[in-house]
């Protein structure tokens, strides 16, 4: 298992077209990828469950991946993150 | 053959396939089923075709609309892609035994009730999306077939009870030859999108949706007011005649695109148009346009999850002044509340919008929003000639407040080192009775009117333009109004300021001789009006009109004024 913090930076918090973006990205690994934001523990391969946290600005979020191809999969997520200026 | 009487709303003639526009029948019993492993089959065969589906659809809007707007069906194609929702029903199905509608609706339903209670607007708007996509996969489930307007590749004819403007989004314009819908009037949606497609539509018909089946031929006559279902051959062969006969007026019209608009006794007025994007630009060059009468900026606001950035705004004003390379742009502020609501600001519901916090009262409360479009529309005003306009004065105060805020970004703009031209113009629009009544004092402290008629009507008469039933006092004609009009003329000449009008009743033909006698100096109306006007304004004599407006001001009903009119003007 592997998992990393970040830091939401988006102004629009994680809504519309970034959540598209991540679920998109996390939808092509194997692994079982989640999203934790405030103790709560969705699936981010669910759109409907990333868009229900209501990640905001500033918001402390981390990303869990386990399976064959955790590494890989936590690496694009984050850099899926940082391309498009949605956290750090 | 049988046909329907409704409103004329956009003028011409089409004659077409009918396309219903209606929401499709998805009712279905909740059933027990043998083979579950089958039933699953079942639904996955529909999510797929759903899904395919809805790619095309995608694919379209992006070429028609860009990515913005398709990547809603991006976050739609997910959903069917979401496994919190796809292994529950398969989950329900297998263990319930149950019919893959129910599995499906039972638990969309779940995630519907789920958003809808979050206290979030826009969370609340993301149950309408599931809404959407299971109604798509009902639909192949039931092999019901619900309207798709973005896969439309034949020319059709639009049934539909009423358009919104996600529904005229979608429309692929290459096919859309006319509209027929069951409610609205002039100046509803669906109206005023048909003018500016420059496509015939009839609206107001109370029974299209039930007369029309999808596939009848159809005449729409926008002249007329009329809907023929399964005309007969004669009857085509004559509309197919007047449809010339309209092409050739047109063309006729076409060869004033660059004149002036003068009175046969030589007195000049500008002739200007309504836009609400820069898109727009392209048919008010088309159509001989001398200015931007009404830039209506709440699209830049509308169809998005926030507020668009001071650089957006830049952009598209600036695009706008460019575009009409030194003729007048009137923009007005952003004019939000009433019948077009925001989401993303949260607004609580009002009882009576019309007459609640929208408009300028909006802009002086949240000033940082006003503010935004204000620099953005200073920053933009070296670009080309720019007139700014505060909608819904109701007090001088109001006006005075809004200037102030204004100077204030002018002056730190400049300070910042921008560039801001020195000569614009501030002007209010004129749609409340009092404004109308005081204009004498605002005369005095503004640059230019522009009279709102659709606002201005229903504020006078006290008559909800959205609620049919007092329709009947929609009256642009009623001695009453063009008294207030005139009061507004009148007030902005005695102070060497101009008046305009950009309602609808500045485009309509029997409301152009009244007006043009009573002195206005500006119309502005729908692109595809103007040449029509400047036909009908070359053919009257200023000094009859005024004759004609000063008796119609005298007038007892709105009838009698439409009757002068019409002996006047010869219509």
């Amino acid at each position: 298992m592997v998992q990393k913090q970040f830091k939401v930076t988006a102004e629009t918090g994680i809504h519309a077209r970034p959540a598209t973006m991540l679920v998109q990205a996390a939808s092509k690994f194997d692994s079982e990828i989640h999203l934790e934001y405030k103790e709560k523990k969705v699936n981010l391969k669910s759109i409907m469950g990333v868009m229900s946290l209501g990640v905001g600005q500033g918001a402390d979020i981390t990303i869990i991946a386990e399976g064959s191809d955790e590494q890989d999969a936590l690496n694009s997520l984050e850099e899926t993150l940082k391309k498009e200026g949605l956290a750090e | 053959m049988s046909f329907l009487n409704g409103i004329a709303a956009s003028s011409g003639i089409a004659i077409a396939k009918a396309y219903r526009l209606v929401e499709p029948d998805l009712s279905f019993d909740r059933k027990t089923v043998e083979n579950a492993e089958q039933e699953v089959e079942r639904f996955q065969s529909a999510l797929a075709e759903s899904k395919g589906e809805l790619e095309v659809i995608r694919d379209n809007a992006h070429k028609e609309l860009g990515a913005d707007k398709a990547a809603i069906f991006d976050a739609h194609l997910l959903v069917l892609s979401d496994p919190e929702l796809i292994s529950p029903i398969e989950d329900k199905i297998k263990t319930d035994k149950v019919n893959a509608e129910s599995a499906l609706k039972e638990t969309a339903d779940m995630f519907i009730t789920m958003f809808e209670q979050m206290d979030n607007e826009y969370m609340k708007e993301r149950a309408a999306d599931i809404r959407d996509v299971t109604k798509r996969v009902l639909s192949h489930l039931l092999g019901v077939q619900i309207a798709n307007p973005s896969m439309i590749a034949e020319e059709v004819i639009i049934i539909a009870e009423d358009l919104t403007p996600s529904d005229t989004a979608q429309l692929n314009r290459q096919f859309v030859k006319g509209f027929t819908t069951d409610i609205g009037g002039r100046t509803s949606h669906s109206a005023i999108m048909a003018r500016s497609m420059e496509i015939p539509a009839v609206v107001g018909t109370k029974e299209s949706t039930k007369q029309i089946k999808n596939g009848d031929l159809v005449i729409v006559d926008g002249l007329k007011g009329l809907v023929h279902i399964n005309p007969t051959p004669e009857a085509i062969a004559e509309y197919k005649e007047e449809h010339r006969k309209f092409e050739d007026q047109k063309a006729e019209w076409a060869k004033l695109v660059n004149e002036k608009s003068v009175t046969a006794d030589g007195h000049h007025v500008e002739l200007a148009a309504n836009i609400g994007t820069p898109k727009d630009l392209k048919g008010v060059v088309e159509n001989g346009g001398e200015g931007i009468g009404l830039y209506r900026t709440e699209f830049l606001y509308m169809g998005r999850d926030q507020l668009p950035t001071e650089e957006e705004q830049f952009e598209s004003y600036k695009a706008v002044l460019e575009g009409m390379g030194g003729k007048p742009v009137v923009v007005r502020t952003l004019d939000i509340g009433g019948d077009k609501e925001l989401p993303y600001l949260n607004l609580p519901k009002e009882m009576n919008p019309f007459l609640g916090f929208r408009a300028i009262r909006l802009c002086l409360e949240e000033q940082d929003m006003f503010r935004t479009q204000l620099r953005a529309l200073l920053r933009a005003s070296t670009y080309g000639n720019l007139k700014i306009m505060f909608p819904m004065i109701a007090t001088l105060d109001e006006f005075r407040q809004g200037k102030a805020i204004l100077e204030e970004e002018k002056q730190k703009l400049i300070s910042e080192g921008s560039q801001v031209a020195d000569n614009i113009e501030i002007g209010i629009m004129v749609e409340i009775p009092s404004t109308a009544v005081m204009a004498e004092q605002f005369a005095k402290e503004v640059d230019f009117f522009s009279v709102g008629t659709n606002d201005l009507i229903q504020y006078t008469m006290a008559a909800d333009r959205m609620n049919e039933r007092v329709s009947y006092l929609y009256q642009p004609y009623n001695p009453a109004i063009l008294r207030l009009v005139k009061m507004v003329i009148d007030a902005a000449h005695k102070e060497g300021k101009w008046a305009g009008m950009c309602g609808e009743m500045a485009g309509d033909e029997t409301a152009i001789p009244l007006l043009l006698g009573l002195g206005l100096d500006e119309f502005s109306m729908s692109a595809t009006s103007i040449l029509k006007a400047r036909s009908q304004i070359s053919h009257l004599n200023k000094k009859d009109m005024e004759a004609l407006a000063e008796k119609a001001l005298h007038m007892n009903t709105a009838e009698e004024v439409v009757q002068a009119v019409k002996e006047a003007a010869k219509l």
